[in-house]
């Protein structure tokens, strides 16, 4: 077998460029109008009236400002580019996150279907000492606007502020703690997603099973680590910014909506590489796999966003309900609070219900594509009303930052699976995933 | 015994013969009517060009149907025979009634889904299966040829069956 390997061409990374001018352009507008808005809506509190802020800013999130003036909040609209830096930087530390976890489990659970595509979610790992250093820099320039628990003063019983809900939770949210968790949980990610690689290009050039065994203990290793770090993860970087409110679900329903999100990406970057002539070795049966797979998990996120849901509806306990009530009882909020859904559930279970539809490029593409978006949503919808409160919106600036985010992942991802070869070829089970085939 | 089907029964001791037995017999425009084997043989549908089962289109219509009725139920219970106020919510509650809409989805769906299986496989109360050779349960591979729907006479499709390699050759009438 001739050695295949990715070439990061030129082409492909002028295009990523213009992407991420484009998206530079629209982050400057973004913020333009979102600044501008914001002494719009300082004016109107002073009794100018409301109509200059609707003309200034059509009906994206007016009222809400109009709001936040009148209490007199200190809102600013800077706040605006920390949530939306935390948002698009905590998908992409999952999606890389998520693709080591790939990698982890195909080798614990021996998979053979996946041998010829692992180096794809091999290559995400390559974000993640990136990402740890840009979730590091937002904290320590963002912190106070992203988390409310990180002002001194919650914690003072002299100060009028104190807060003793947030303060009996010292124990566990302190900064110090805080960061020292951060630098655990990227330094021992990214150290094992290195000796995974590391003993994965060994095995290329040398080609012995013992290094399939070796995976397959660093992997088990990763996993137990992943279980628990997965969760608390989820709840210093998410769920705090909620400070009061907690679920017992929400280590769980990040993961599973990196989880799919992550499974996504692998989907769709393996079509795209396909149809540009690469892994000829990936036969439609393994396609179709990812496509269950994507599919299975879109299922396993909505079951762990409506056992979330659920259970806080029905008991109906105020402290808990808050959450919802916060995204639907909101002009912004709740739109996309349905949209998640559409995108995330109805979308992906009905396109990809039908065998033929995991079958074929076009719709593993396209609903590959809305569940990457929906996820997106589905972040946001985690982090923006906690963080802006009703002054968020969704405009430019929304759509540039993701841009650009998402090409320098590209970017990082690509050129780590241009430096290796495409496909493992020494990896015992590559004769499996050749020869795989599904009903 | 009234007249119904005849067909040709040609038995085979090893699934590597009828795997090639069945290929050879196709390819002599012969329409085989079923094969049965004591386990599955891989790629004997495919030899036999199957189509795929459509069991999954049914499965889902018994699905929809379980999910209909289970709402219309809930609704019906909640909202107009008993109203109740249940934790502050509506009459109508939407969201408490998926874990049962499910539920129900599934019950029907999987019935529905053997049910379906039953009718099309003869297994029906007071139906008679057709059993074309009992040793098919144990070690013997057996493949089934209907007579009427195969213009060859009885003396060359067991011609061609013996030539393919059965070890037995029996004529059945249901």
């Amino acid at each position: 077998m001739a050695e295949e390997q990715f070439q990061f061409t030129a082409k492909a990374k002028k295009r990523l460029s213009i992407l991420a001018v484009v998206g530079v352009v629209l982050l400057i507008l973004g913020i333009f109008s979102a600044s501008s808005n914001s002494h719009h809506a300082d004016e109107a509190s002073h009794g100018e009236g409301t109509e200059q802020v609707a003309e200034s800013h059509g009906e994206e999130a007016h009222a809400g400002e109009e709001h936040a003036a009148e209490e007199g909040h200190g809102y600013h609209w800077s706040k605006r580019i920390f949530a939306n830096l935390w948002i698009n930087n905590m998908y992409f530390v999952g999606l890389a996150l998520l693709g080591v976890f790939f990698v982890a489990i195909q080798y614990v659970s021996q998979a053979g279907w996946s041998a010829a595509l692992i180096r794809i979610p091999m290559s995400f790992g390559n974000w993640l000492p990136i990402g740890g250093i840009l979730t590091l820099l937002i904290f320590w320039f963002g912190g106070h606007d992203i988390f409310h628990w990180t002002h001194e003063y919650l914690y003072d019983v002299n100060d009028p502020r104190y807060d003793a809900i947030i303060a009996g939770k010292e124990g566990y949210l302190n900064t110090p703690f805080f960061l020292v968790r951060m630098v655990i949980y990227f330094v021992v990610w990214f150290l094992m997603f290195r000796w995974i690689r590391k003993k994965s290009l060994e095995e290329d050039l040398n080609g012995s099973s013992k290094y399939y065994y070796k995976l397959r203990g660093i992997s088990a290793g990763f996993i137990v680590f992943f279980a628990v770090t997965s969760s608390t993860s989820a709840w210093d970087w998410i769920l705090s910014i909620d400070t009061h409110w907690f679920s017992t679900m929400f280590g769980w329903y990040v993961f599973a909506s990196w989880w799919v999100t992550a499974l996504a990406a692998i989907t769709l970057i393996t079509v795209i590489l396909k149809e540009q002539g690469y892994l000829k070795i990936v036969n439609i049966g393994v396609l179709h796999d990812l496509g269950k797979f994507v599919f299975a998990f879109s299922i396993f996120w909505t079951y762990i966003w409506f056992s979330q849901f659920m259970l806080i509806y029905y008991s109906n306990i105020p402290e808990e309900t808050v959450y919802f009530i916060e995204r639907l009882s909101s002009d912004h909020y709740s739109i996309v609070f349905f949209v998640n859904l559409i995108l995330n559930f109805f979308f992906p279970f009905l396109v990809f219900m039908p065998r033929d539809s995991k079958r074929h490029t076009v719709f593993l593409k396209i609903v590959t594509i809305i569940v990457l978006i929906g996820h997106w949503f589905d972040f946001y919808l985690m982090i923006t009303p906690g963080v802006l409160k009703e002054n968020g919106g969704f405009g430019l600036l929304e759509i540039g930052m993701a841009m650009i985010f998402g090409v320098a992942f590209l970017f990082v991802a690509l050129t780590g699976l241009s430096k290796y070869p495409l496909v493992a070829k020494n990896h015992p089970m590559i004769k499996e995933a050749e020869h795989h085939h599904v009903f | 015994m009234e007249s119904g089907k005849n067909f040709i029964v040609g038995i085979f001791d090893d699934e590597s013969v009828l795997l090639s037995a069945v290929k050879k017999v196709r390819g002599s425009d012969v329409k085989i009517h079923e094969c049965y084997t004591p386990y599955p043989v891989h790629g004997l549908d495919d030899e036999l060009g199957y189509k795929r089962s459509r069991i999954s289109i049914a499965a889902f219509m018994f699905g929809i149907t379980g999910t209909c009725l289970a709402f219309l139920m809930m609704i019906y219970m909640m909202g107009i025979d008993w109203p109740m106020i249940i934790g502050g919510k509506d009459y109508v509650a939407i969201p408490s009634f998926v874990p049962v809409g499910f539920e129900v989805t599934v019950l029907l769906s999987a019935l529905g889904m053997v049910g379906t299986f039953f009718v099309i496989s003869n297994l029906k109360p007071y139906g008679k299966p057709r059993i074309y050779d009992i040793r098919s349960t144990d070690d013997k591979h057996v493949m089934a040829i209907d007579l009427a729907k195969n213009k060859k006479s009885t003396d060359e499709l067991s011609s061609i069956l013996k030539d393919s390699g059965a070890v037995e050759i029996n004529e059945k009438k249901f």
